[in-house]
């Protein structure tokens, strides 16, 4: 297991950024600390500074205005930090790729872990996500 | 004038999943100016939508947001169809309405889960969610998404609900009736919410005149405008119901006509379904060949207020125009009178009770000049700071958790 396992094996601290979304993958991000799902029973947490983070989640697509910010936010993060992009629009850019103020795919302006396709992903898929990252040798 | 501080809030903080940012000028705890900076959160919406063709634009302003998901198809659907002057069968006129107020029911346990977390009641807010998820597995039996459900297309719907998803349906909203019930309890007979939010975030009639505001924030301070009534499109004409309005104009009136108005909704569904079993299964949409030139206007009322949408077509494939006004645009602008005067601790539940909307709104950047502050807090403290003073309410009220 390398260093960066290691780091991960106790409870996830998630911080959640939206770089132009729908709404549509953060209320579902929101419905996984709620009842039903209740990702708190594993230790994993929302987070209010990403200084504080494990995990950065990412939704939407980055665009024109919010591509500083969200370089500024991933160089405040503790490293190693995780990188999860929520969707089909950090994924690809998604039906907003052809948009004129979309500034690339996530992966194009910060490394990223872990892909969840999907407009927007279930909770399940989501949960699911972060399991085999987490298994991944 | 003497010494402002300036608390600046986001652009990326846990109070709204949406990258915004406020900046509040305070005279001691009292909030003296405020600004507001948007424009994160465009996408180029309206441009990409005149590279997609008609029936496209559908799945495209679906996706402007992710909690208004029928309003703004809804809307664009009332506009193309305007253009094409076809009429839909009644079927497809009555699961849109369906669909329709689904989204409004659960549009509002959202906000009131939400404006729960922001008072320190995360209680309210677990049950809120909690009680969200059956309205969500029920989207997902109907239209096979929890969101963006892709129901709406030209002339028509996609997808039917059978007699036996309706039966499924009924069993679900009795269930979120008196879970309603629990909630309007939990809200209208808590001493400690009535001294937190009577008179916080106050409009008054002419106010909302002032501003334009539409939706739950006019009809909050008494304004009785609702699209469904002045203006009735799908089968809202067919439907026995009121405009739920509340006077006051706070936060406590806003948080009344959501939570009344999940009861209005939960009758129409249940009206529509009487009329959906009356009907026999028949055609759910008209085939719409092409769209003639011209010009069309359509407008919804979304969970929010309403959505406008307008479109213009050559007679092509796809729209030449299409501008979309979204209801948070003209909420927004009222928080300058309902900030301005309240406390530092007031403003956070004051600009929540909008239910503001960012990825509706910004299509548009404004940009204000900055000026140095002194101060800084963020806005996990401002949160805190709000709960802070419903426990004093309820130290001083003597009410135990």
């Amino acid at each position: 297991m390398g260093f960066k396992e290691n780091c991960f094996k106790k409870s996830l601290w998630v911080f959640h950024l939206s770089a132009g979304s729908c709404n549509n993958c953060d209320i579902e991000i929101l419905d996984l600390l709620t009842p039903r799902y209740d990702v708190e029973r594993f230790g994993m947490k929302l987070v209010g500074s990403v200084r504080h983070a494990d995990v950065l989640l990412v939704t939407g697509i980055v665009t024109k205005k919010t591509l500083p910010r969200v370089l500024e936010v991933y160089e405040q993060a503790p490293k190693p930090i995780v990188v999860i992009a929520v969707g089909a629009c950090p994924c690809t850019g998604g039906i907003f790729a052809s948009g004129y103020n979309f500034a690339g795919p996530l992966d194009k302006v910060i490394p990223v872990d872990a892909y969840i396709p999907g407009c927007p992903p279930k909770p399940e898929a989501m949960l699911a996500g972060v399991v085999k990252l987490l298994n991944k040798k | 004038m003497g010494k402002k501080t300036i608390v600046p809030i986001g652009p990326y903080h846990p109070l709204l999943e949406e990258p915004e940012f406020f900046k509040l000028y305070c005279d001691g705890e009292t909030v003296v100016d405020m600004e507001w900076e948007t424009g994160y959160n465009h996408r180029g919406i309206e441009k990409i939508c005149e590279s997609k063709t008609f029936e496209q634009v559908f799945y495209v302003v679906e996706r402007i947001c992710g909690i208004c998901s029928t309003s703004h198809p809804f809307a664009y659907a009332n506009a193309v169809e305007s253009i094409a002057d076809v009429d839909i069968p009644l079927r497809a006129k009555l699961i849109r309405s369906i669909v329709g107020e689904l989204e409004r029911i659960h549009s509002h346990l959202l906000w009131v889960g939400l404006a729960g977390h922001f008072l320190g009641y995360n209680t309210l807010f677990m049950w809120a969610w909690k009680y969200r998820e059956p309205v969500l597995d029920m989207f997902e039996i109907i239209t096979g998404n929890r969101n963006s459900y892709a129901m709406f297309t030209i002339g028509g719907v996609r997808r039917d609900i059978t007699a036996e998803q309706a039966t499924q349906l009924i069993k679900v909203l009795d269930d979120v009736k008196v879970k309603t019930d629990l909630l309007v309890g939990a809200v209208m007979d808590d001493p400690v919410i009535h001294a937190r939010l009577k008179g916080v975030g106050v409009l008054t009639a002419k106010d909302i005149h002032d501003f334009g505001a539409v939706g739950p924030t006019a009809r909050a301070s008494g304004v009785k405008i609702d699209v469904r009534r002045d203006d009735p499109y799908a089968a809202y004409d067919m439907l026995d119901w009121k405009v739920i309005t509340a006077q006051g104009g706070g936060v406590f009136a806003k948080a009344e006509v959501r939570l009344l108005e999940m009861y209005e909704s939960i009758s129409m569904i249940k009206q529509c379904l009487e009329f959906l079993k009356k009907e026999e299964p028949g055609d759910i949409k008209v085939k719409v060949k092409d769209i003639p030139p011209g010009t069309g206007i359509g407008h919804a009322e979304a969970p929010r207020g309403e959505v406008f949408h307008f479109v213009k077509s050559d007679g092509g494939n796809s729209p030449i125009r299409h501008k979309i006004r979204a209801p948070s645009y003209t909420c927004i602008p009222t928080f300058r009178k309902s900030c301005i005067g309240g406390t530092i601790s007031d403003a956070a539940i004051a600009t929540a009770a909008v239910d503001p909307c960012y990825c509706c709104t910004e299509r548009m950047t404004q940009v204000y000049d900055h000026r140095t502050g002194k101060r800084m807090m963020n806005a996990v403290e401002l949160i805190k700071l709000s709960q802070q003073k419903t426990d004093e309410i309820r130290k001083k009220l003597k009410v135990k958790l």
